[in-house]
């Protein structure tokens, strides 16, 4: 292969090689193939793997002897024949794997879930070796614990892994393994150390079990008959040396998510020197993808039901960030971009991976025409704004989880959920009691606001930030502990291993019911709200005389309170301590667990009944915006990044007729839609383009559907994996049309 | 500053199907005509909706230009022309900033009062009941005279128009009478396009909203294969 030669060369510098070596295709789809015999052949293989899967309750099978760790298992193939990508979790598809250092109570609930009985040895090592799970819950304090119970804060990653770490996977062609050791190594050995303290200390003992990674690594990818100790030569072994990095993760962690990164256009290099050289023709290049695709497709983790009804839809967040521009102004879009997104229509739409287009003003028209085109189709892609990110990360950045961008290889965060604004404000109101758990004094007694007459908005005011200042302080303590004891027990080895020694790292709080408190602020600030009391002499229920405005209808009067609400909540949460100097940020997003923290709040000041959803993310509440989608995106791009840096997650949904008349008029108004919003700094866009007749005639024909992809906030999910009462919540929710 | 004053039913801020591009859509309030098949019959009444002066919709309008700039403003109603003043200075508003704007009208007024408007518009979307005068008063409740007047001044002074029509199975979406308006359609220059809009009930809770009998309640929506047959005829498929 020739390649331009720099810096990369020198040190692991990845984007480098990217920079001197990538090749920006400004021409159309037309170059792109179809699916090829062995393709639909595999895929169909695993498309009926699938659907047993789903018969199955939603696990096909579980090895529950085997500890999973790098090379744990045997290798596995769906069809060795077929296969021109390998690598599987276990021995055999959608076999899930126990990874017990999380937390082994969860294994056991697990297992029990899908009547499978704990092996005695598994459980035996565990008599001996803690996990992350067993350490959290050693140190926390009781105020946490009831704050934890009463879900102002919920979703931690207590006992599960924390995830949102992403290797830079393409370390592990671009280098070779060995290089990759050496370079730790050298590392390790260059430390300067002034006095050996438990940082230092931690930093030694994690080199050496990242060194002890990469060796595992090579064992594993030994194991399918791969020598990756040397660099990759050609696109296929640039795929198989990549994805072998990135299965090492998946098969020691079972993170919340699981991103793969930034990887398409750094695969284009490959894929562009062999077009050149003849090596591979563009049919052999295409298969390579999808072969890759699927199983990036086929990921899976043994979660609880109670996990999914949080997150629905057995996610794994495998993103990948596609797009995106230059620092020198050159777009980053190559052939490997579209051949991404092409893997949608040669396999069908599905949730996974993640496709995330790192969208600017700057993106050529031809590539925007094509995303437009295939988010049409599938509703499989969520857009995101590099105009906004690459000020603040650069040109290698990606996007973990949902909305959460960071530095590749050089960047990692420490994964804090989020907590429960709106719940936060019925804090304020009733004395820090939660009326959903038996008038529980969970935060810190401060004057009781509910009694006989209307609510006064500077007393709410003066109270709820009293709230958060308590809030906000527990939160990241607690989130101290957990990411303390998660580098002890349950360290990502592989992940870290494929980072640069000195990295940023940021402490993601978050924030959920956002729309929720704006609109009950403003509620009791323009109209007049009335509490209606239980026996305890605390607000149950909200009265509310006259009209208010509503958060999503572009009116400064509420937007500007939501804008403020960030604000102040993110200051709150810079001001404490972060764990390992980590920097504190903060996201509004939700996923799917809208629904769960609606469950478990009670009846708000903006109308809300005890129960119902929030939006989510930093949607509106649904059927509040009513000046149509513009509007409602004007108000969420009022939200400042600057303060939320971790993301802000907009849904939009729409039916296929209301964004034209043909499809020429549908994509040129969607890409409108994208250009506007991020031009106005929106900074994260779910696009649903789906009629709410197939939904509901999903939510009854599960087995008509069974690649039926929906983005909520921030991901994409099989419809028909949803809990029914989430897929309530989407159909219910904003439907932009018109008539 | 403040400009004219008006009423108004709503705002669209995200109009797909109204004019070219994504259009910011004002819906004003009042209509002269009594359509059996309004989708919006609560525009109807003149005095309601909420009153708003044309420069606070227009600052509206503003706050959106980075989604509208392949589009464009749209004033739809009710009829935009029942409040000729009040369409005409958002108008000229617009024109001064720059916006693409179109008028979404029935041309159900007469020329003396609309011309002022028209002439402002950088397109009319302009929607015949009927080309029969009779079917057109079953319809809704009046004559088509105004409204192929308003076609003809758009021919004389070249003014771009989109021609909208409603297929109402039964009434509107005959073969005989859907040939009959394409020959009659033909010869106009200044028509650029034709929308068949097919017959829909999606608003049929607002007449039950506001009490009001749907006498339509029986017309079935046309099926693919008229609209096809109907696009047929139009040279639209």
């Amino acid at each position: 292969m020739e390649l331009k030669t720099g810096e990369w060369n020198k040190e692991v510098n990845v984007r480098d090689f990217i920079q001197r070596n990538y090749t920006p295709y400004d021409g159309d789809k037309s170059f792109l193939t179809p699916a090829s015999d062995r393709t639909r052949a595999l895929w169909e293989k695993l498309c009926t793997l699938m659907k047993i899967e789903r018969e199955r309750k939603g696990v096909y099978d579980i090895d529950e002897k085997t500890i999973s760790t790098i090379d744990s298992h045997e290798a596995g193939y769906i069809d060795r024949e077929l296969e021109q990508i390998v690598g599987l979790q276990t021995d055999a598809p959608l076999k899930r794997a126990i990874m017990p250092f999380g937390g082994i109570r969860l294994i056991y609930t697990e297992l029990d879930a899908y009547g499978r009985k704990m092996d005695p040895e598994v459980a035996n090592v565990f008599k001996y070796r803690k996990t992350h799970n067993d350490g959290v819950f050693d140190v926390y304090t009781d105020e946490m614990k009831a704050a934890r119970h009463a879900g102002i804060m919920t979703g931690l990653p207590d006992a599960y892994g924390r995830g949102r770490i992403i290797g830079d996977y393409r370390r592990v062609p671009l280098y070779g393994v060995d290089r990759l050791i050496a370079e730790k190594q050298r590392a390790k050995k260059e430390m300067v150390i002034d006095v050996m303290d438990s940082d230092h200390i931690r930093k030694r003992e994690e080199i050496a079990e990242q060194i002890k990674a990469l060796k595992e690594l090579k064992a594993m990818a030994a194991k399918y008959g791969f020598d990756i100790s040397r660099p990759a030569e050609d696109t296929k072994e640039a795929i198989q040396w990549l994805y072998f990095g990135y299965l090492a993760a998946v098969k020691e962690q079972n993170g919340a998510a699981m991103s793969i990164g930034r990887i398409s256009t750094f695969l284009d290099i490959y894929a562009e020197a062999d077009l050149r050289s003849g090596k591979y023709a563009e049919e052999q290049i295409q298969e390579f993808v999808d072969h890759f695709i699927m199983k990036l497709r086929i990921v899976r983790f043994l979660r609880t039901p109670a996990y999914d009804e949080l997150f629905s839809g057995d996610p794994t967040w495998v993103t990948e960030s596609l797009g995106g521009m230059s620092l020198d102004g050159r777009h980053m879009v190559t052939k490997m971009s579209y051949r991404f997104l092409h893997t949608l229509v040669n396999l069908g739409p599905a949730p996974e991976p993640n496709l995330t287009v790192l969208w600017s003003v700057k993106l050529p028209e031809n590539f925007k025409k094509f995303c437009a085109e295939i988010s049409i189709l599938t509703s499989s892609i969520q857009y995101e704004n590099d105009d906004l990110m690459r000020v603040k990360f650069g040109d290698d950045y990606g996007i973990a989880c949902c909305v959460s961008a960071m530095r590749i290889g050089k960047q990692m965060q420490f994964f804090g959920a989020r907590c429960n604004l709106a719940k936060a404000l019925l804090y304020a109101i009733n004395g820090g009691r939660d009326v959903k758990y038996d008038n529980m004094q969970v935060a810190p007694a401060i004057p009781l606001l509910a009694g006989d007459g209307y609510l006064n908005y500077d007393e709410v005011m003066r109270n709820f930030d009293e709230i958060t200042d308590w809030l906000s302080k527990l939160y990241i303590d607690t989130l101290n502990i957990i990411h303390y004891m998660h580098d002890k027990y349950c360290y990502e080895r592989i992940e870290m291993a494929l980072h640069d020694e000195e990295i940023v790292r940021t402490m993601a709080g978050g924030i959920a019911g956002l729309s929720v408190l704006a609109d009950s602020l403003s509620a009791i600030k323009y109209a007049k709200v009335r509490p209606v009391l239980n026996e305890a002499g605390l607000a149950v229920d909200f009265v509310t005389e006259g009209d208010f405005p509503k958060y999503g209808n572009n009116d400064d009067r509420v937007d500007q309170i939501a804008v403020e609400i960030v604000k102040s909540f993110e200051k709150k949460l810079s001001s404490h301590y972060a764990y390992r100097k980590s920097k504190p940020t903060m996201s509004i997003l939700t996923i799917t667990s809208n629904v769960m923290y609606g469950k478990k709040t009670a009846s708000t000041p903006d109308g809300r009944k005890a129960g119902e959803p929030f939006a989510p993310g930093a949607n509106p509440m649904h059927g509040r915006d009513v000046n149509g989608a513009v509007a409602s995106l004007k108000s969420v791009a009022k939200l400042p990044y600057d303060y939320a840096e971790d993301g802000i997650s907009y849904t939009f949904s729409i039916v296929p007729d209301s964004l034209g008349k043909t499809t020429a008029e549908k994509q040129a108004n969607l890409i409108s839609l994208l250009d506007g919003y991020f031009t106005e700094n929106g900074h994260h866009l779910n696009v649903n383009v789906l009629k709410r007749e197939t939904l509901l005639d999903a939510m009854d024909h599960p087995e008509k559907y069974p690649q039926l992809t929906i983005r909520v906030s921030g991901y994409a999910v099989n419809f028909i994996k949803l809990t029914r009462e989430q897929q309530l919540d989407v159909v219910n929710r904003t439907f932009h049309s018109k008539f | 500053m403040e400009g004219v004053t008006g009423r108004v039913h709503s705002f669209e801020s995200f109009g797909t199907l109204d004019g070219p591009g994504v259009r910011f859509v004002v819906f004003l309030q009042g209509c002269p005509l009594r359509c059996r098949y309004c989708h919006n019959p609560d525009t109807w009444e003149l005095g309601g909706g909420m009153e708003i002066s044309s420069a606070e919709v227009v600052g509206k309008i503003e706050s959106c230009r980075n989604f509208i700039r392949s589009g464009g403003v749209t004033l739809s109603g009710g009829e935009p022309l029942m409040q000729p003043e009040f369409a005409r200075d958002i108008l000229e508003r617009c024109a001064r900033a720059g916006f693409h704007t179109a008028l979404d009208t029935a041309g159900s007024v007469p020329l003396e009062r609309s011309r002022p408007v028209i002439d402002r518009a950088d397109l009319l979307l302009l929607d015949i009941k009927a080309l029969n005068p009779a079917l057109c008063r079953e319809l809704t409740g009046r004559d088509n005279r105004n409204t192929l007047a308003t076609l003809d001044y758009c021919e004389e002074t070249a003014r771009p128009v989109w021609i909208r029509h409603v297929l109402v199975p039964g009434f509107t979406l005959l073969r005989e009478r859907l040939e009959e308006l394409a020959a009659f359609l033909k010869p106009y220059r200044c028509i650029r396009r034709i929308d068949l809009l097919p017959y829909h009930k999606l608003g049929a809770y607002k007449w039950e909203q506001l009490r009001l009998t749907d006498t339509l309640r029986d017309v079935p929506e046309p099926s693919q294969a008229e609209i096809q047959m109907a696009e047929a005829l139009f040279g639209l498929n």
